[in-house]
């Protein structure tokens, strides 16, 4: 039988290309008014960290994807992007 | 018979007790359902009614969707019932797959509350059935996320099939193409931001809103004449494809 291991997942979530993103641009004007000059595109949205009980990374990122579809994302005017890092050691997870 | 209507109360929901009372009013029984019941049996028709389900984390009816009863709700407007979400009731159907479509951050980013114009297009819901189409009524709005977006193969089958109850005299939130309210395909799911159970007493203001309760109360007495049908419609329209999302 395999363990379940624990991998550490980044789920970002932001809008659509073509939704409005009042945040982002507000965040936008306001930094050259603050002296950063050169920033040509501001776009806000959200990231959430999670931890998954795995058997491996692919399994991980599909149970990952299906939060991220199911919940954390609202697929008519949000996209978003799944990142699984490697799980950690078991040593350090009990140790903690 | 009068028609008994349940209004669903998630945690967080702050105008269940308007709705209840606005229904009772203009003649028909109301009950309040508290979101974890998984039976809705023994209804006319249900309201979600406005106010913050769950807090509104996350985003507006993202996670009341997940409501034990939000099955039975899903069942019975299968059915045929008679399903009224008003404001956070209307994000919730959206994010339920309900209604088609988002409802997202009101253009100007500025939390409204104000009355404004609206006008019936459409006679093909349980809440305009009894009101002729050009009708023009005041009714209060209250919410920051009440700018109707979705993408432009479902507004076509929104307009094509006449699915656009409501739309806004002037444009306040940045809606698309003015819409204030929708319905499902088969007419007995609306969805709509204004409030028409705020606008039924003249000592606080317009009394509109009793003319769309009280078609929505007909069409809950009728139900005999109600098409069922899923509702979302609108092939694609649905958050990763509808109800079983």
């Amino acid at each position: 039988m395999i363990s379940a291991r624990q991998f550490p997942v980044l789920v970002e979530v932001g809008l659509r290309p073509g939704i409005a993103d009042p945040q982002g641009a507000t965040i936008e004007r306001a930094l050259p008014a603050l002296g950063f000059d050169g920033v040509r595109t501001v776009r806000a949205g959200k990231a959430f960290r999670l931890t998954v009980d795995a058997t491996d990374r692919d399994d991980a990122q599909a149970r990952a994807t299906d939060i991220a579809d199911r919940l954390l994302a609202n697929p008519v005017i949000e996209t978003y992007e799944v990142t699984v890092f490697e799980a950690e050691s078991p040593n350090a997870a009990s140790s903690s | 018979m009068p028609p008994r209507v349940g209004v669903v109360v998630f945690p967080g929901s702050n105008c269940e007790h308007d709705a209840v009372l606005a229904v009772r009013r203009l003649g028909g029984t109301a009950d309040l359902l508290w979101h974890g019941v998984t039976t809705v049996a023994g209804f006319d028709a249900l309201v979600l009614p406005g106010g913050f389900a769950h807090g509104d984390y996350l985003r507006p009816g993202a996670l009341a969707r997940f409501s034990p009863v939000m099955e039975a709700v899903a069942s019975f407007a299968e059915e045929g019932g008679p399903v009224l979400g008003i404001c956070n009731g209307f994000q919730v159907l959206c994010e339920a797959g309900l209604l088609p479509g988002a409802l997202q951050k009101n253009r100007g980013l500025r939390f409204l509350c104000t009355t404004v114009g609206v006008r019936v297009d459409s006679e093909a819901s349980i809440l305009t059935k009894a009101v002729p189409s050009g009708t023009r009524l005041r009714i209060p709005i209250n919410h920051f996320e009440g700018n109707y977006t979705c993408d432009p193969s479902t507004l076509s089958c929104l307009q094509d099939e006449n699915r656009i109850v409501l739309r806004y005299v002037e444009n306040p939130n940045g809606s698309i193409d003015d819409i204030a309210g929708i319905c499902s395909s088969a007419g007995n799911v609306v969805g709509l931001m204004p409030h028409p159970e705020r606008a039924i007493d003249a000592l606080l203001g317009p009394t509109d809103g009793s003319v769309l309760l009280r078609s929505f109360l007909g069409a809950s007495s009728d139900r005999g004449s109600a098409r069922p049908g899923v509702s979302s419609g609108c092939a694609g329209s649905s958050p990763a494809g509808g109800p079983g999302r």
